[in-house]
């Protein structure tokens, strides 16, 4: 076990610098660069010039990664050239938003999707089960950010249950900004659990479909009891994988869905950012989230073979 | 084909496709109204026999949009599988035939790419290249293409151990040879229905990116239809129905489309759930590379 998570940890650790590569490569690419944004479409050469030396846009593209990934780990993720704030102190704000959001919907959607998953599972050809699975299927296929525009117009502006935007003071506020989470985390959450249902219900009816489950109920358990005892702990395996994908894939959709919500988050700095080409923060950002997902991934891959103990014989 | 029809799914899939095809077709050669014209006295009509969908603010027909929209989604849907199996073929085969090391790089860099969410990754090339359609297609293309790339290395290697393939090689047929005439035929099925998949996640995935308005003005999308809805969503709630209903209608059409090819392919399959695609989960996000290739490891280990 200690083996593997030691080589686990080198193979993120490989990945995460791969990933800042990949990140800075990309972002370099761009055909007009930082120091024409910044100057403006008037410069003259010679103002572009300075700012490019400035910026140490000018000098070799190893030396500028090395500086960027040092601050980097050091804590700096850069400062904003184009409207000098700092993109650690932002991002940490801009966390308080997006990170409940995340963790709600994430808490919310495996709550309602495994019980539902598993109940589409064990009876898949009565009537609810079905219903259950076509149920996740339009889930699956409706866009997050109209279901998220459907709910403000019946619970925010029908009935005016929520707050329609998150308040000026942040938490501050406890009670309003709550209130202004609560549609993002379950329009999220919806989309995400229909997902993560249909792999429960899967999982499921692959697990009843074992001959360890046809043993189980020739001893004489039931069916559920079967399942329960036998089964739960067999089909959570890929569930827990998949669990993993979904937080990740989480992460990326709540930057649609703050802009669905007006919430001040993570992803909203993001899309606004890439609209000014305020391309230091953007490589910050996005480095972080990657730098998460794979964390995530790391994470569930450890869990995995906690559950699993083929899997830790194997190794 | 007659395969397809005989489910549910397939036939669903089939026909909800078959209507994007046809308004996408339409929309090249007419649309009900001109959808460059704004016409101030007709704006917000309700629903009508001049106007199904109704109006919007400039007094556009929303069904003229929609139409209109089903090019870009369309196009869209099919460049990005297009450049999926590109990068997936060439990366999977590649992976899985050549030697050991050059194989455990090429893995290795693969799941790299695909711990990046596909969204993410789109919203970097939008960063870095202008905001086209071709962009979107890109970071689609590319973001599903090295998850697809993962499932191809698994059904290669698996082909790979077959007979028929020493055979091949005994009579002198080449490495590329082989791939070309013996390995890529017998898994293009599995590559199809994931290509399917793909399809649908490029539909949803145009549609949040011209949602979140980083795609170009003068294309028509019902992602930035919906955008523009938005400003108003308060008062008229109505007009933004059809447009989610269009991007429903491409998303369902191409998963249920998938859905049934697959039960097409391998009617084994058929008495057990449709396991969810391997690439349908992973493309949203990062996927455990010990899984991707193996999505029946309990199928697999019972034998």
């Amino acid at each position: 076990m200690t083996i593997y998570v030691a080589r686990r940890l080198g193979q993120l650790v490989l990945a995460v610098v791969v990933t800042s590569v990949f990140v800075f490569v990309l972002l370099r690419l761009l055909p007009g660069d930082l120091a024409s944004v910044i100057a403006g479409t008037e410069a003259t050469p010679e103002q572009l010039a300075a700012i490019r030396t400035e910026l140490g846009l000018d000098r070799p593209l190893v030396e500028q990664y090395g500086e960027w990934i040092g601050g980097m780990l050091h804590g700096n993720f850069g400062e904003s050239p184009v409207n000098g704030t700092t993109v650690t102190g932002e991002l940490g704000q801009k966390l308080t938003v997006s990170l409940p959001v995340v963790l709600g919907s994430t808490v919310l959607s495996v709550l309602v999707a495994v019980p539902l998953g598993i109940v589409a599972g064990s009876r898949h050809r009565k009537p609810d089960g079905v219903a259950l699975s076509a149920f996740s299927q339009l889930g699956i296929a409706l866009p997050s950010f109209w279901v998220g525009l459907m709910l403000i117009v019946v619970f925010v502006v029908h009935w005016q249950v929520f707050e329609n935007a998150f308040p000026r003071g942040g938490w501050d506020e406890p009670g309003r900004a709550v209130s202004a989470l609560v549609l993002p985390t379950i329009t999220l959450a919806l989309s995400q659990g229909a997902v993560l249902m249909r792999f429960v219900r899967s999982a499921t009816l692959d697990v009843l479909h074992q001959e360890y489950i046809r043993t189980a109920r020739a001893k004489g358990l039931t069916r559920t009891q079967a399942l329960w005892r036998h089964g739960i702990r067999n089909a959570s395996l890929p569930v827990v994988s998949i669990l993993g994908v979904q937080i990740a894939s989480l992460i990326a959709g709540v930057v649609v869905i703050e802009r669905v919500f007006t919430l001040p988050g993570v992803g909203q700095m993001l899309v606004s950012d890439i609209r000014t080409r305020d391309l230091e923060k953007v490589q910050g950002t996005v480095l972080l989230v990657a730098v998460l997902v794979l964390v995530i991934g790391f994470a569930v891959d450890i869990v995995h073979r906690l559950i699993d103990p083929r899997l830790r014989v194997v190794a | 084909m007659k395969a397809l029809w005989r489910t549910w799914p397939g036939r669903i899939g089939t026909v909800l496709v078959g209507v994007i095809t046809v308004s996408a077709l339409l929309s090249l050669v007419w649309t009900p109204y001109d959808t460059g014209k704004i016409i101030p006295a007709d704006k917000w009509l309700p629903i009508s026999w001049r106007h199904p969908f109704g109006t919007d603010g400039a007094g556009r027909d929303l069904l003229s949009l929609v139409i209109d929209g089903s090019r870009t989604t369309l196009f869209v849907a099919i460049a990005s599988a297009a450049i999926a199996a590109v990068i997936g073929l060439a990366l999977g085969t590649a992976s899985a035939v050549a030697p050991r090391w050059l194989g455990e790089v090429l893995i290795n860099v693969i799941d790299v790419l695909i711990a990046l969410p596909v969204l993410i990754l789109a919203l970097i090339l939008v960063a870095a290249l202008e905001g086209s359609v071709w962009t979107v297609a890109l970071a689609i293309g590319l973001g599903s293409g090295v998850v697809l790339a993962r499932v191809v290395r698994g059904e290669a290697s698996r082909v790979l151990t077959q007979d028929y393939i020493l055979t091949a090689r005994a009579c002198g047929s080449s490495t590329w040879r082989t791939v070309w005439r013996h390995v890529v035929p017998n898994i293009s099925s599995t590559v199809i229905v994931q290509l399917s998949l793909i399809a649908a996640l490029a539909v949803l995935a145009e549609a949040a990116l011209s949602f979140l308005g980083l795609t170009p003005l003068s294309t028509p999308s019902w992602g930035r239809m919906l955008e523009n809805l938005q400003q108003t969503v308060t008062v008229h709630p109505g007009a933004l129905v059809f447009p989610g209903l269009a991007v429903l209608t491409a998303t369902l059409g191409f998963n249920l489309l998938g859905d049934g090819l697959r039960d097409a392919v391998d009617p084994r399959l058929r008495t057990r759930s449709a396991a969810p695609s391997p690439v349908f989960s992973a493309v949203l996000a990062p996927a455990d590379p010990a899984r991707t290739d193996r999505p029946t490891t309990g199928r697999a280990r019972q034998r």
